[in-house]
Parts: structure tokens; sequence; C-alpha cells
């Protein structure tokens, strides 16, 4: 018998903007079930990769597959086989957290019958049940992410992306978060495909770890593997060993710019 | 079906929840309806031209419909800088049926504020040829939401950030609610306000809508409607197009 295709398969991915090679030569394999974490500084390739899997950018050269499905040429089945939570907040809030769940649900063709259910039963699971009349623009930074996990959920992924997703979030917040993640894993098997700064949060709930820098891995493994192979003690030790401790600057583009005036927008409300 | 259908729903929920942008947005109209009404009428009267009420009224219903429906499209920069354009950008369907859904919440919407603004109208003195007239009405308000709402997703799906915002509202609304014979008639006007005019698609809204209530028309209402459904294709098609292009 033939083995099943893993989660996520990338071999030889290659992205280039211009004469810039933001993705080099890049490979991995995300197994059925796992939390696989991406790490990397920033304008490491991660989010390249990311927007590349989530069927967002055709890469200039190599393959992808997602759930043994090609993003660039089956975009639509892939969509529909994963969830994305994005860096930044994409919830309507003048609507409130149960609209915003129906929305997602037509969008991705989910049934009435199951819509309704599957809302109640994540709303209740992320601890948002009682508070699903209320308008989002109501909520608190952690409770607007975990809607947008559960929103993520709603139409029964493969694979789960989580793009930064406890980024200015208070640790309990951050920890709650991430105790519904680990939940959803065990009882639906989601794969888990994350980014994150935060490397205690890595360690504690990624199964395995890659680290990426200018656009290659350099290491890949379970934190524990990583920790021993550079002789560290913390995973942030072994990251700082594995991309070194200078400074990454971004070219600021117009995307970022208005990403920072939402941002500041929304601190206004 | 579904997905424009809960993407209409979702502007047109917006629209009741908040009354007070909708009795905002009455502001201006209900000014030019008191102030130029009253203040030009007796002039208009003495040039032989009759009411003047009756004549601007259904030119301000028009450019009420026209604020509308060019804010509800270029509404998508909004949608873009909060993140929620994103999440309909990336859901397995064709973005046309995410265009549609839009487009056609904002020309309700924009509907809606028309019809307002005719009852407003109503109490200031305007009287219609009959209740009749009121379906044809209605259909000419909504060719002119659809053709403008279009309008408003074209800008707002090629527009990157608000700061183009006054440049659109100075040098492309403004000018096509002056150049539209909303407030003066077509008649006898120099030879470039001639072309200008006839070339503003919402000449044909004014002129159409003007014609059902008052009987009062210079193209007449067939070429209106033509002229209206002709442009509003073109538009939707450009709408559908440019939003086909927007980067996530």
């Amino acid at each position: 018998m033939p083995e099943p295709s893993p989660a996520i398969r990338v071999e030889h991915l290659v992205r280039q903007f211009g004469d810039v090679k933001a993705v080099d030569d890049v490979s991995f394999e995300v197994r059925r079930g796992e939390i696989f974490a991406f790490l990397g500084p920033n304008g490491a390739g991660k989010t390249t990769t990311i927007r590349m899997l989530t069927t967002l950018l055709p890469p200039t050269s190599g393959t992808l597959q997602l759930d043994g499905l090609d993003p660039v040429t089956q975009r639509d089945e892939v969509r529909r086989r994963i969830g994305v939570v994005f860096q930044d907040p994409s919830l309507d809030q003048d609507l409130t957290a149960w609209e915003n769940m129906e929305i997602h649900g037509v969008l991705y063709g989910v049934p009435k019958a199951e819509r309704r259910a599957r809302t109640e039963q994540l709303l209740a699971l992320f601890e948002l049940a009682d508070r699903r009349k209320d308008k989002v623009k109501n909520f608190s930074g952690g409770m607007r992410r975990r809607l947008e996990i559960a929103r993520g959920l709603l139409h029964t992924p493969r694979v789960l992306f989580l793009d930064e997703p406890t980024l200015g979030l208070d640790p309990q917040s951050r920890n709650q978060m991430w105790s519904h993640v680990q939940q959803l894993n065990a009882s639906d098997g989601v794969t888990v495909f994350l980014t994150t700064h935060y490397m205690d949060e890595a360690d504690r709930v990624a199964d395995r770890i890659a680290v990426i820098d200018h656009g290659r891995i350099v290491a890949i493994g379970s934190p524990a593997e990583l920790k021993q192979r550079t002789g560290t003690e913390s995973l942030e030790a072994a990251f700082l060993a594995l991309t070194g401790t200078a400074i990454r600057e971004e070219s600021v583009g117009a995307t970022d710019r208005m990403r920072q005036a939402g941002r500041m927008w929304r601190r206004d409300r | 079906m579904s997905v424009i259908y809960i993407l209409w729903l979702r502007e047109v929920k917006k629209y009741f929840r908040s009354p007070a942008q909708m009795v905002g947005t009455l502001g201006s109209p209900i000014m030019y309806l008191g102030v130029l009404g009253f203040g030009l009428g007796s002039i208009f009267q003495r040039a032989g031209e009759g009411s003047y009420m009756q004549f601007m009224a259904p030119g301000i219903m028009c450019m009420t419909i026209l604020f509308t429906s060019t804010f509800s499209g270029m509404a998508l920069l909004w949608d873009r800088q909060f993140g929620f354009l994103k999440e309909t950008l990336v859901a397995p369907v064709p973005r046309v049926t995410v265009m549609i859904g839009r487009t056609v919440g904002g020309a309700t919407v924009a509907l809606c504020q028309g019809l307002l603004i005719f009852l407003v109208s109503l109490i200031a003195g305007f009287r219609p040829a009959g209740l009749f007239v009121v379906p044809l009405a209605v259909l000419f308000m909504a060719l002119v939401a659809l053709v403008f709402s279009a309008m408003g997703t074209i800008i707002g799906s090629s527009l990157k950030e608000m700061q183009g915002f006054q440049l659109i509202m100075n040098f492309l609304v403004m000018p096509i609610f002056f150049l539209s014979g909303a407030l003066y008639p077509l008649r006898n006007l120099p030879g470039p306000l001639v072309v200008l005019t006839h070339l503003d698609p919402l000449t044909y809204g004014v002129d159409g809508l003007r014609g059902v209530l008052t009987g009062a028309t210079h193209f007449g209402l067939v070429l209106d409607v033509l002229a209206l459904v002709g442009i509003a294709i073109a538009l939707f098609a450009l709408g559908a197009w440019r939003f086909s292009k927007i980067e996530v």
C-alpha cells in the first residue's frame, strides 16, 4: 500500500522578486496531524513561503503539494482544504461573531445545517459562545484572534495556517489560544503550520520546527533536536545560534504603511 | 448565488445598523433642497421655467444616489485597511461573485438613500405626476445606483490608499454632479458644456428620473434607459476586471 501523501510537501521551492531570491531552494515536508513551526528572522522568507502554500503567490520554480494537490493549478480545491489566519486581522468589525462565521461558511460552501452546528461547537470551544451576538469591534485582541482561528476552522480544513497569531497578545491570551489549538489538533487531527517570533511558544506546541534564514532552510527537527544540535539550553539560544544575532531591516512598502495606518485606527477606536 | 446574497446582505445590514450615517449623509441633499430650492425658486420662476423645486428635486435624488453609491464602492479601501477584503478574496469562489455581491449591495443602499430623499422632497413641496410613476422612478434610481456603485468599485480596486479620496471627490464626483443638469436645464448651454453634459452618465439618470416624475425630459425616456443600461454593463465589466486584479 502506498503511503498517504504528507500534509505539505515542498521541493526545491524558489521565489524571486526581481533579482532577489526571497525563497531559495527550500524543501521540507509536514506530516499529517503534526504541529509544525516555521521560524526565521524578519525577511527570511517565512511569509513568502506561506503565501505560496496558501495559493496567494505562484512560485518561480520548484514544486508544492498540499494534501497531494497543487496550489497553482488546483487553487480552489486547495483553498477549501486550508484554513488561514493572517498576520493582520481580517474580521468585519461591524458584524457580530456569528455573522462573521456565517459569511465564512457561505464563502467556503459549508451546507447550512453543518455551518450552524460547527459554528456553535467552535464558538463554544474558543469560549466565545456567550458573545456570539456582539459586534467584533467590542472584542478584546485575544477574543478577536480566537474568533479568527475558529473561523479558519469552520470549513474543517486539513491544514491550518497561523501566521504570527499571537502578535500583540498578552501572555494569558497567548497561553489560552495555544491550549485551544493543541486541543483541536488532538481531537480533529488538523495539521497546524505556524510562524511566531516567540520561541517559548514554538518550544511548547511544535512537534517539529524548521528554521529559515536568507531564503534557505538552515535546520529542521524537533525542538529537542535543535537544542541538542546547537548545544544550547533554550530554543531561543538555538535560534540565535542558527541565524546569528544581526538585526534584519525590512524595506517598507505601501502595504506595510497601510497596515500601520490600520493598526493606528484600530488603536484609536 | 449564495455568495452574492451573503455579501449583498452584509452591505445592507451595515447600512440599517448605522442610523447616524444614514441621517448624516442626508444633510447635504436636504440643504440643497431647502436653500437652493427656495433661494433660487423665484428667479427660476421669473425666467419662465416654472417651479424650481419641481425641476431640482429629481436632480437632488440622483445626487444622493451618486454620493452614496460611489462611497460604498470606495468602502473597498476601508475593508482593505481593516483586512476583511482579504477574507473574501482568498475564498474558493470566483472573484466576480464577490464583486457583484458587494457592488449590488452598495447600489441597494444608495437606492434606499434616494428613496429617503424622495420622501423628504415631498415634505419640501415636490409633487410627482402621480403615484403610478413611482415604480418607474425606482427603476431609474436603481440604474443610477448600479452605474455609480460600479464606478466606485473601479476606483476602490484601483486606489491603494485613502489619500486619493479627496482627489476623486473633487475631480470626478463633484464634476459628475455639476455637469449632470441636476441644477440647471440642458437647453441653450455654451458649446463645451453641451459636450461635457452629454458625456456625463448622471445626465441620463437625472433626465430620466425627472421625465418620469414630472414629465419634462430632454432626451426621452427610451434613450435615457438605454444609455444607463449600456453604461452600467460597461462599468460592471470594467469593475469586475479591476477587482480581479487586486493583489492580496
